[in-house]
């Protein structure tokens, strides 16, 4: 980190590399977790298309494919937006920290 | 016997007295609440007062409305198996606004979605173009909470026409909302979640008890891929050797066969390729693209409804509103498993409603299936069925209410404060907000009463389709895509949601044209229609279920139009994006409301 004094507003916070890069944490983080859960959601129709006698074996009286869709779909949204909030939570602390670490280290 | 004695006969006591007390703990709940809680700001800061449980709470007893409480079990018994995205999506649809919208917004201050269009593009002119859309998809709201007021109030008075039902539960709610009471407040709708969760659970334990299990009953539906042991059984309406024991009544002929029901792309997504009389090869693709338009919906648009992001900003911090969200997500996850449960059971022990026809169809499946059990243990059933529609009532009240009072709010503080009279006084406008909520609230029972042959869920369905062409899409590229501009974001908006809007309106023409009843003579200007979809099948999906193309056409509209207009991007859109994205910690929004304070001036 070079200290110079610049004057407000031309400080790391304000600067267009932390925008870019705050940006691009919390869409690849997003983007990450969507991805997961657009795999089983628009997967499960190609399933239900193309291997319809997998999807419609017995599992304790369901077919598969409702007991996927009717049942295990709701915790594995849970999982994933457990693990999204706290990967995010995590994320916003670093980004706060280093901002005003550097803000700290412009002052000086 | 006069006309009022037809009408009682018939109710159950039971069911009459737990109705009656959840309308009158409502009314009374909300009018308490709301002495204390006087203005606008004192709802949104109400929040911040309590817990992340009770919060949580209160966010999924706002967005379980009828179509959740009802129209999941109806529809899960016409239909079978296409029926579970609904509550998958609605469900899921919040993980996609957690993803990439809750947080950014929250950041930014914005209450709603208006708010939202103003402050992001500093354009007065986008809030009122915005302001359409919250009366155009609330409208499309109100109508299924509207049947599902009709159906439970023709359930519990028997003698009672359905137009009377909606009137009756519209006028009490307008009057409750022009009055002051309801104004969303936190411990009403956390604590009507808790009452719908107890009504739709309870009944259901006590069914699977007496009649099986979930997977139990469900295994009475044979597929074509059963084992040859279980198709070589009787073909006996009774049980299903080797797989179950339980039991399930004969099938109406109008009820779908097994096969179509249980099985993916049945009736639901084959109906319009089967008008067309179209071979089963031709059929499976269409039934592709039904489903995954019908996901798109939902999923995008409850990122984009306008009564449920306004509760993103009753939590003290971001940390809590995270918090709040994943609690959310387990709340209504948990609740969703309950409603196909009804249908399946539906299906088997109470198939006579297969031959009902408005609301005395599967719509009422949730109510009255518990008085099954009256046949083992008497009064038992009629409590249980009371309990149900107890639940029902909430679910109706609390989702109408909140739509109310934001259609009302656009009205009397947008249409009215800002564009017709921007000098009126405040006294002046509270009188105004009192007009809109009766008128809006007449509109609202107006349409109720027409849309008598539509399913529930099915409605609800389509004000998910118009949001997602169009708030979503404005929400997720203003927050992620710096080179929007006013125009680009108007145009996108305005024409994906104003196409989805006329789909769904030329859908709901064309299916009240085949009434039988009353609505088919007035709507039957529009029976040619069918001749056509019967000819066009893929048109008629594509305006069944519009977002597959009205989603991207919109955002498309948004790029291009705002790469024209590259000019017209805000100047200080650095500082905005910051705002949206820089941890909260920094405190950049008050920055940011300094600043434009002193450049603004107002």
């Amino acid at each position: 980190m070079i200290p110079s004094p610049r004057p407000p507003h031309h400080d790391l916070i304000h600067s267009e590399e932390f925008l870019a890069s705050l940006m691009r944490r919390q869409l690849t983080l997003s983007i990450g977790c969507a991805i997961a859960f657009f795999v089983a959601l628009l997967g499960l129709p190609l399933l239900n298309y193309f291997a319809p006698a997998l999807m419609a074996r017995r599992v304790g009286g369901f077919t598969l494919t409702w007991l996927i869709l009717g049942v295990l779909f709701f915790p594995y949204v849970w999982l994933i937006s457990g693990y999204f909030i706290r990967r995010s939570l995590k994320l916003e602390a670093d980004e706060a920290r280093v901002a005003l670490e550097a803000q700290e280290d412009t002052r000086s | 016997m006069s006309p009022l004695l037809a009408t009682l006969t018939g109710v159950d006591p039971w069911i009459l007295v737990f109705s009656l007390v959840t309308v009158v703990i409502t009314v009374v709940m909300g009018f308490r609440s709301a002495k204390t809680s006087k203005t606008a700001g004192d709802f949104f800061v109400a929040g911040r007062s309590v817990s992340v449980g009770w919060n949580a709470s209160a966010i999924s007893g706002e967005y379980l409305s009828a179509a959740s409480f009802m129209g999941i079990a109806g529809m899960v018994m016409a239909i079978g198996y296409d029926a579970l995205w609904y509550p998958v999506c609605y469900a899921c649809g919040y993980l996609f606004l957690l993803l990439f919208i809750a947080g950014p917004l929250r950041r930014f201050g914005a209450y709603t979605i208006p708010d939202f269009a103003e402050g992001r593009y500093d354009s007065p002119l986008f809030r009122k173009i915005a302001v359409c859309f919250v009366l155009f998809i609330g409208f499309f709201y109100t109508m299924p909470q509207m049947k599902g007021a009709g159906t439970t109030l023709a359930y519990i008075f028997p003698g009672l026409p359905y137009w009377v039902g909606v009137a009756v539960v519209g006028a009490v709610i307008t009057l409750n909302v022009a009055l002051g009471g309801m104004k969303g407040i936190t411990l009403v709708q956390a604590m009507q979640y808790w009452m719908k969760l107890f009504a739709i659970s309870v009944p259901v334990f006590v069914l699977a008890a007496v009649y099986g299990g979930y997977g139990k009953n469900l295994a009475v539906n044979r597929t074509a891929h059963d084992s040859p042991a279980a198709l070589h059984a009787p073909a006996a309406p009774d049980a299903t050797p080797g797989i179950t024991d339980a039991h399930r009544h004969p099938l109406p002929a109008k009820a779908p066969a097994d096969e179509a029901w249980i099985s993916p792309f049945g009736p639901l997504t084959t109906k319009a390729a089967k008008a067309a009389q179209l071979s089963p090869e031709e059929t499976k693709p269409l039934s592709l693209l039904y489903t995954y338009s019908l996901i798109i919906a939902l999923v995008c648009g409850t990122a984009g409804l306008p009564h449920i992001l306004v509760r993103f900003y009753t939590n003290p911090d971001g940390v809590a509103a995270k918090r709040t969200t994943m609690w959310v997500m387990i709340l209504i996850g948990v609740f969703y498993v309950f409603p196909p449960f009804i249908g399946v059971i539906g299906r088997n022990l109470m198939p006579e409603l297969y031959n009902g026809l408005g609301s005395k169809g599967t719509d009422k499946v949730v109510l009255e299936l518990p008085t099954l059990i009256s046949e083992k243990y008497g009064v038992l059933g009629s409590v249980l069925s009371g309990i149900a529609c107890a639940g029902a009532f909430a679910a109706f009240m609390s989702t109408f209410s909140g739509l109310l009072v934001s259609m009302t709010g656009a009205v009397a503080h947008d249409v009215y404060g800002r564009m017709l009279r921007p000098n009126s006084t405040p006294e002046q406008r509270m009188r105004m907000f009192k007009f809109a909520a009766i008128g809006i609230g007449a509109i609202s029972v107006g349409l109720g009463c027409m849309v008598e042959p539509l399913e529930i869920n099915f409605m609800v369905g389509q004000a998910f389709a118009i949001a997602a062409a169009s708030y979503f899409p404005l929400l997720f590229m203003s927050v992620w895509w710096r080179g929007m501009t006013m125009k680009g974001a108007a145009i996108g908006m305005l024409t994906g949601g104003v196409l989805a809007l006329f789909s769904a309106a030329l859908t709901n023409v064309s299916s009240l044209a085949l009434d039988k009843g009353p609505m088919g003579k007035i709507f039957a200007g529009f029976a040619p229609l069918n001749d056509f979809w019967a000819q066009h099948p893929l048109l008629r999906i594509l305006c069944e279920q519009p977002a597959i193309w009205t989603v991207p056409l919109a955002i498309v509209l948004m790029i291009v139009v705002s790469k024209a207009t590259a000019g017209e991007v805000p100047k200080n859109i650095r500082m905005k994006m910051l705002v949206l994205h820089a941890p909260e910690a920094l405190g950049l929004k008050n920055e940011y409301i300094q600043e434009n304070q002193a450049g603004a001036g107002h």
